[in-house]
């Protein structure tokens, strides 16, 4: 193959980034090289589509029969061919809503300890660890969750909160297993949490030193320099690592299905059996029989990745909209 | 040693800070011996980062109602010697501090001292304009409201940026992002920021090192104003300013003597003696240009 | 305004006016960070901590090299082969996204295209699972080949991400020396810009396997009907793996094979942990190199 002697380098080039490389791709090789990179690019932007498709054409057979009031009744019987994800919106919206409103404070302040808590050897210990914490498999984590988890919820801690809090009725009498929404919701907080975290503490390091040292300055103690600069600045940036831990949660099939007791209606305590989304393709579809019983499947994956898709754009947008880089003093 | 000069009286404790001569006494006759009230009383400080010193030996006097102006080529410790003065190099990795500061007679980095409320009475205002991504109105009000001083808090806003001459400028728009202020206009409101909870002492690193001419002559013209309500120190590249603006000036430089260069205080005398007949040669080399 | 709140200058350095509660209010919460780290890292310790205990009960060398019923060889090849032909898919694509990102995008295209990616990486995994099963099992039944192509878009933009951070480290100074002699884009980027990130991309790619490695939701799908008693080879049945075999065990009740799927865990969380910790060292050590 000839290739044709680039000139000496030179400014210039098509590309409309300030990055000094010059975007040029003259020679042959340039473009096969450039085509094959556009080639990877397309594969994986077709990628989405063609497995979004892929899931709507599956759910058809239920779209077509149930057609929107699949989300509303909570009627789920294989046997009689009749199917709802009523359910299954409540568990997942229920879980998912804990795993945040549990998860999400506990993140940021490990992020806070991170930044401006820890000793530099502290840091470079604890920081790895909580990664690590998102790294054990969901499925061991569900495991787990089986065995050691619930069994100690089920005799410690649900009759613990029941006895303090039982008047508010989501805090009902245990069940025997400690198999249950609120278990689920524990361990997929164990899951969101380093998620939130480790996208905290980013942030937490980018606000400038000299902001922080202007606010302490001013005879602010560590937690009102917290308070005034560093969350404020941060806060959308926070946000969208929120809903992208909420995303995670959302998705998460198998730890759910392990612990939730796979339970066919909504009552109304955190310690009963419930259900969510994707736990209940995880359990069912393996021994789905009916056409019906796979598309309304199917039906539950298009809801579950709808869901999933507007969180992750919503988490882009709320993050580049408000980022603080934008609005740096002149 | 330089030792702040006592050849000037002055009475203690005098509510504007002005020099008063007893009454009674001429410029020529005989002068009570009174020591002239400071407000920083530093004794051989010497200051380390890790194990590298970046000033030695600095004994300085700060007095009340004036202002004191650190001038030197850069890098010679005056920047450091002033943050040492709100504990602000704390938080510097390897910080280390030999010698004493004396604020009122009171050892700052002694070990009841809580660092916070050091800085709530010496407060600072940086040599790059940082105000806050909040509104003008509440970037002054910040600290204000931590301190639980919210009554009269309008009041309060409007006596701080009227004393950092801003409030013309802004007053029909305090709930305007005070970023979208012009670097003058931010510096100010910094300034308005550190008075509007009426600190005991302002240090000023540089604050007008970032600004145009014009900003700048705003800021000295403010100084002028403060010096009365406040002691004030100012860290400055710039001569002229310091001529313009200082009572007394102290002049650092890197000392060359040892191993390595360590920042050092040279002399430290009114501003008028320092400029028109230093005592040290490196002072006068330094103040007529001869070396940067 | 009320001087009362305005401290004496002359007073001791303790906390005046509300400090006191504040400090306290400060102190509370750092205590509140700490517990919240502390509290994560319990949660961590007590799960592998559990997974250590009753897993090492199990695990030897026949549980390891066995087939069923004394050791889970077959499941631990099965999980090895479909890593492999998961990153072989994987691991092209995503360099080569990469270098569009780096080297070839305008700044719009590169914006579209971390869109993309993020996009990729939300989908939830047992979307990918039933999507696999559309495309695969549906046809041609279960088999290891339909799984590993899940668990590659798992990968994809772990390793395009990765791979791009480690790109966008190598030295401008590089390109631009093999431009000036003459060499074509796509040759300098072949054989001097990839060959420096290569350290870099290996060790993002390794991440992004013992991310997939742990995947159980799409192998449910498509490759869960094995029963272990013989080792499979074959991409296109159905590849025993470990995630799905734990997962069967544990919906099972059987207190046996409780056992046997901690000792599974044990294997499985001894590798993900190396692998992480270690791709992780070594991403961190080839970043500095690059960037010094």
């Amino acid at each position: 193959m000839t290739t044709v002697a680039s000139p000496a380098a030179q400014a210039g080039g098509r590309g409309t980034r300030v990055s000094p490389l010059r975007k040029r791709a003259d020679s042959i090789g340039d473009r096969l090289l450039l085509g094959i990179c556009l080639l990877a690019a397309a594969i994986a932007a077709g990628t989405i589509f063609l497995v979004g498709y892929q899931i709507v054409h599956g759910a058809v057979p239920a779209i077509s029969k149930f057609g929107l009031g699949f989300v509303t009744s909570t009627e789920w019987q294989p046997n009689f061919g009749v199917f709802g994800a009523g359910v299954l919106l409540f568990g997942t919206a229920v879980t998912s809503a804990f795993a945040l409103f549990l998860g999400a404070p506990i993140a940021i302040s490990i992020g806070l300890f991170l930044t401006l808590l820890a000793p530099k050897g502290v840091r470079g210990v604890v920081g790895p660890l909580v990664e690590l914490l998102a790294a054990i498999p969901s499925v061991i984590l569900g495991f787990w969750g089986l065995l050691v988890l619930a069994p100690f919820v089920q005799s410690k801690i649900e009759p613990f909160l029941h006895s303090t809090l039982g008047f508010i009725p989501i805090f009902g009498s245990p069940q025997t297993t400690g198999l249950s929404l609120f278990t689920a919701s524990l361990i997929l907080t164990i899951m969101v949490i380093p998620i939130i975290a480790s996208i905290s503490r980013d942030l937490f390091q980018s606000v400038p030193r000299e902001l922080q040292d202007g606010a302490a300055a001013l005879g602010a103690t560590r937690w009102e320099v917290v308070r005034g600069v560093v969350l404020p600045t941060t806060s959308s940036g926070v946000i969208a690592a929120c809903i992208l831990g909420l995303g995670r949660a959302l998705g998460e099939a198998i730890a759910v299905s392990q612990v939730v007791g796979a339970g066919f209606e909504i009552k109304g305590s955190l310690f009963e059996t419930g259900n969510t989304l994707a736990s209940q393709i995880a359990l069912q579809f393996p021994g789905a029989l009916t056409e019906l019983h796979k598309a309304s499947l199917y039906y539950c994956g298009v809801i579950l990745l709808v869901i999933g898709l507007a969180s992750n754009l919503i988490a882009q947008w709320i993050g580049r909209r408000f980022s603080y880089a934008g609005a740096v003093a002149r | 040693m330089n030792y702040p000069d006592q050849s000037v009286p002055s009475r203690v404790r005098i509510q504007t800070g002005a020099t008063a001569f007893p009454a009674g006494v001429t410029g020529t006759t005989v002068q009570p011996l009174v020591r002239p009230e400071l407000v920083f009383d530093s004794r051989e400080v010497s200051i380390f980062y890790g194990a590298k010193q970046a000033l030695a030996g600095v004994t300085l006097g700060i007095r009340r109602g004036q202002i004191t102006a650190l001038i030197g080529p850069s890098g010679c410790g005056k920047t450091t010697f002033l943050r040492s003065l709100n504990r602000m190099n704390d938080s510097v990795l390897g910080f280390r501090i030999e010698g004493q500061i004396l604020y009122h007679e009171h050892d700052i980095y002694g070990g009841n001292v809580d660092q916070v409320e050091v800085r709530r009475r010496i407060g600072m205002v940086f040599q790059k304009p940082n105000p806050f991504p909040k509104s003008i109105y509440d970037n002054v009000a910040w600290a204000p409201r931590n301190l639980g001083l919210r009554r009269g808090l309008d009041e309060r806003v409007e006596q701080a940026l009227r004393g950092a001459a801003l409030w013309d400028e802004v007053k029909d728009r305090l709930k305007d992002s005070a970023l979208g202020l012009s670097g003058g206009q931010q510096q100010r409101l910094c300034i308005a920021r550190a008075i509007a909870i009426e600190p005991d002492v302002l240090l000023l690193d540089e604050p007008a090192s970032a600004l145009d001419p014009i900003a700048t002559g705003a800021i000295e013209e403010l100084m002028h104003s403060l010096k009365g309500r406040f002691t004030i120190v100012i860290v400055t590249h710039n001569m002229q300013q310091a001529a313009r603006v200082a009572d007394r000036t102290a002049f650092f430089s890197l000392e060359t003597g040892g191993e390595k260069p360590v920042g050092a205080l040279i002399e430290v005398d009114e501003t008028e003696k320092i400029f028109a007949d230093p005592r040290d040669p490196r002072t006068r080399d330094y103040v007529t240009g001869r070396f940067g | 305004m009320s001087s009362a709140s305005i401290p004496d200058p002359t007073a001791p350095l303790t906390p005046s006016g509300n400090l006191r509660r504040r400090q306290l209010v400060s102190r509370v919460s750092e205590v509140a960070a700490t517990a919240a780290a502390v509290l994560a890292i319990a949660v961590l310790v007590l799960v592998i901590y559990s997974v250590v205990i009753r897993g090492a009960k199990k695990v030897s060398l026949d549980f390891i090299f066995t087939t069923y019923p004394t050791g889970v060889g077959p499941m631990l090849l099965g999980t090895l082969e479909i890593a492999l032909i998961a990153t072989l898919m994987a691991m092209p694509i995503g360099v080569l996204i990469a270098l569009f990102l780096t080297e070839y995008s305008g700044a719009k295209g590169a914006r579209t295209m971390k869109l993309i990616l993020d996009l990729v990486n939300g989908l939830p995994s047992i979307i990918l699972g039933l999507f696999a099963f559309i495309a695969f099992v549906e046809f041609k039944g279960q088999s290891g080949f339909a799984g590993a192509v899940a668990l590659a878009i798992i990968e994809l933009p772990l390793i395009a991400r990765g791979s791009q951070e480690v790109l966008l480290l190598v030295p401008q100074s590089l390109r631009e020396a093999s431009d000036a002699l003459g060499v074509a884009r796509w040759r300098s980027v072949l054989t001097v810009v990839l060959p420096t990130a290569l350290g870099g991309i290996v060790t993002s790619t390794v991440l992004a396997v013992a991310r997939a490695a742990g995947e159980t939701a799409p192998l449910i799908l498509t490759s869960s009907n094995f029963d272990g008693k013989m080792f499979v080879l074959n991409p296109f049945e159905a590849l025993p793996n470990v995630p799905t075999w734990i997962y069967k065990l544990s919906e099972e009740g059987n207190p046996e094979g409780f056992n046997e799927a901690w000792g599974m865990s044990l294997l499985l969380v001894a590798f993900i942990l190396f692998a992480s910790l270690g791709a992780r060292a070594l991403l961190a050590r080839s970043k500095r190199k690059l960037s010094s």
